[in-house]
């Protein structure tokens, strides 16, 4: 036996047998997956998990209540927000903090804590519809949805219909939801649901009426709305800059992780907190205290002595607004992006995220396809070093620090190196 | 060929929102800045979707799309088919890329089995072909001379068959384009193509030859980075599973 399998084998000691067995061969053949050069197997993992243990989610939801957390962008962190906040009331959370959010991911979570009478659990989008009813949710908490690796997943919309079935079906879940993504709006409609005005996001990915495909039009207050009816839901629950907006109460939401998307992803933990009974502003003091997730912000002192803080962006809303928090910094940028199949093979997106902001700024190139960004922030009139080593180009880069925003690929490389020292 | 010009070139970005999902603004940013570095005047008009294509565009860009803005943009391009001709009289080029291209051939059936009439600049019928495979992937195809070989990415289930008034943009080398050996199309200042990446940054020698149908010929203009990726995605897609695991050995190894 591999020492993760050990490890994993110990961590579900308290399942019953067949769940073990099946989380047991779902992380060998996750294993095997990963040493063929497969990608990192938690995909196929859990399918063979699900074969072999088809009550397997039943079994992990039975006796614990469980809230869902899903999104194109910022699950993670908020379900580290959410965890964080329940656990002031002094329960112990099943949560799946690493990322890992697909059955397999969602079995290690539960088996870890097998006795958590709450789960927390962060899902892959496209993997909702499948565990909603098995795990037996009582909240989902649906944040946005955009483009996201279109080569191997498809349209956006689909998922927002995945999404909307499941509410559909399930009339009175309670559902936290973002008020101002249409396709999250369209898909909790149809559930019990707690809106937040988040206010402005990426838009690039819903130009067109999810009901009815028209097209949608915008106002000032970054309202949406459309001939046929559909439009931003009511609430008395927005997002102020950094200030969550309840009826009356304002809640001040001070990070300690940098960027306004991370704002957005703590005022939607904050509100779902709400549905465990926990204070808004017991919930933001939690959340302010949140440092690092899952390697996300992480901070490396490089070997010249400047301090690396690691992003990792996604896709083109994830990487708007690294840039966004970026530009007009005093900071060297690396950029560094792969195309492998996690990062989606098509890195055509580049050309829809605006490289502009970072003009003036010291920025290198980096990653396998160092030379596709390089291209990229040559025509944005954004002069760069090319360096494929992303460690080796921040410390070739200037500035009085340095930021390394990484694609799926580079972050995981990098994290697993930089974990290594 | 034209005489010197007295306003600026007109790049027209075409309802970016609605068929900009693969980087397309990419395109209308590299013919822009192509002009400019040679000092010629160039000005980057975006056509907002819901609006009316204006008539004083000198390069028409058609991008690519999702199926719902697909249809929207259509409809958009069907409304403004008398400023697009009367442009094209007056010389203006047409650009169009994978949904873009489909729109500018006769027709296009869609998954679903619905019928969108296309501009009909280009004698081409394209339909989703009930049960074959998405084309995913790198491309490589070879136009003839002056145009060298070309690389690009593409992501579309369309199989498109051009008409006896048509010829293709080139030979696919590897990849799908049309889906029957060969890709886009090359008409007078029209070329409709399959290839994303965006196309112009990986293949600078087409975006010259689309501005100089607009300013005639240009001067050189050295593009180091761009044809060092150029040569790297060649190099990579022709190599074959050999070479391509040959590459990732060499790259793990560092």
């Amino acid at each position: 036996m591999t020492d993760t399998a050990r490890e994993v084998d110990a961590k579900t000691a308290r399942l019953p047998w067949r769940a073990r067995a099946a989380i047991a061969a779902g992380w060998a053949t996750s294993w095997a997956s990963r040493a063929a050069r497969r990608g990192a197997g938690t995909h196929v993992a859990g399918r063979v998990m699900l074969r072999l243990d088809p009550e397997l989610l039943e079994r992990l939801g039975a006796g614990r209540r469980v809230a869902l957390v899903s999104a194109t962008n910022g699950k993670t962190t908020t379900t580290r927000f959410l965890r964080v906040a329940l656990e002031t009331t002094g329960a112990t959370i099943a949560s799946n903090h690493t990322g890992a959010n697909m059955p397999a991911g969602l079995a290690i979570a539960v088996g870890r804590a097998p006795d958590a009478p709450v789960a927390i659990l962060e899902v892959d989008e496209r993997w909702l519809r499948k565990v909603v009813d098995p795990l037996d949710a009582e909240l989902l908490v649906l944040g946005n949805l955009s483009r996201d690796q279109l080569d191997r997943f498809g349209e956006v919309r689909s998922v927002a219909e995945q999404w909307r079935t499941v509410c559909e079906n399930r009339p009175g879940l309670h559902v936290v939801a973002n008020a101002s993504d249409p396709h999250v709006a369209w898909a909790a409609l149809p559930a019990n649901t707690t809106w937040i005005d988040l206010g402005p996001g990426w838009r690039a990915d819903a130009a067109t009426c999810p009901e009815c495909g028209e097209l949608l039009v915008w106002d000032e207050n970054n309202r949406f709305s459309c001939t046929c009816g559909f439009g931003t839901p009511e609430t008395n629950i927005r997002l102020d800059g950094s200030t969550l907006v309840i009826g009356d109460e304002k809640v001040p939401l001070t990070l300690s992780v940098p960027g306004q998307w991370n704002v957005l992803n703590a005022a939607l933990a904050v509100v779902a907190a709400g549905h465990f009974g926990v204070a808004p502003s017991v919930a933001a003091e939690a959340a302010s205290h949140v440092t690092t997730v899952a390697g996300r912000y992480a901070v490396h002192r490089l070997p010249d002595g400047r301090d690396a803080r690691i992003l990792l962006a996604k896709n083109p809303a994830g990487w708007s607004e690294v840039l966004t928090y970026l530009g007009g910094r005093d900071t060297g940028v690396v950029i560094a992006v792969n195309a492998h199949l996690a990062d989606g093979r098509d890195p055509s997106w580049l050309w829809d995220v605006p490289f502009e902001l970072l003009r003036g700024m010291p920025v290198a190139a980096s990653g396998e396809r160092a030379l596709d960004v390089a291209v990229r922030l040559d025509y944005g009139d954004v002069a760069s070093t090319v360096e494929p080593d992303p460690l080796r180009a921040a410390s070739r880069v200037g500035g009085a620090d340095v930021h390394i925003v990484a694609s799926y690929t580079q972050f995981m490389a990098l994290s697993r190196k930089l974990a290594q020292r | 060929m034209s005489a010197p010009r007295e306003s600026a070139v007109r790049i027209g970005l075409v309802y970016p929102e609605l068929l900009g999902t693969y980087g397309d603004r990419g395109n209308a940013v590299v013919l822009v800045q192509r002009l400019r570095r040679r000092g010629i005047d160039a000005e980057l008009v975006e056509v907002t979707a819901g609006s009316v294509i204006p008539e004083s565009v000198d390069v028409f860009l058609f991008g690519g799309g999702e199926d719902n803005p697909q249809e929207a943009a259509s409809a958009g391009m069907r409304a403004s088919r008398a400023n697009i001709d009367r442009a094209r009289a007056g010389g203006a080029v047409v650009f169009a890329v994978c949904a873009g291209f489909q729109l500018i051939g006769t027709s296009y059936e869609t998954g679903d089995g619905e019928h969108i009439d296309g501009l009909g600049i280009v004698d081409a019928v394209t339909a989703a072909v009930p049960g074959a495979p998405r084309l995913i992937g790198e491309v490589v195809v070879e136009p003839d001379p002056p145009l060298p070989l070309l690389t690009g990415f593409e992501n579309h289930s369309g199989r498109t068959r051009l008409g006896s008034a048509a010829r293709p943009l080139g030979r696919v080398r590897t990849g799908g384009g049309n889906g029957d050996g060969v890709d886009g199309a090359l008409g007078e200042r029209v070329v409709g193509t399959y290839l994303h990446g965006p196309v112009l940054p990986r293949n600078p020698a087409l975006a010259d030859f689309l501005l100089e149908w607009v300013v005639g010929p240009l001067p050189a203009l050295a593009s180091p980075l761009e044809e060092q990726l150029r040569e790297r995605r060649l190099d990579r897609a022709l190599a074959g599973p050999v070479g391509r695991w040959r590459e990732r050995l060499h790259l793990a190894r560092g």
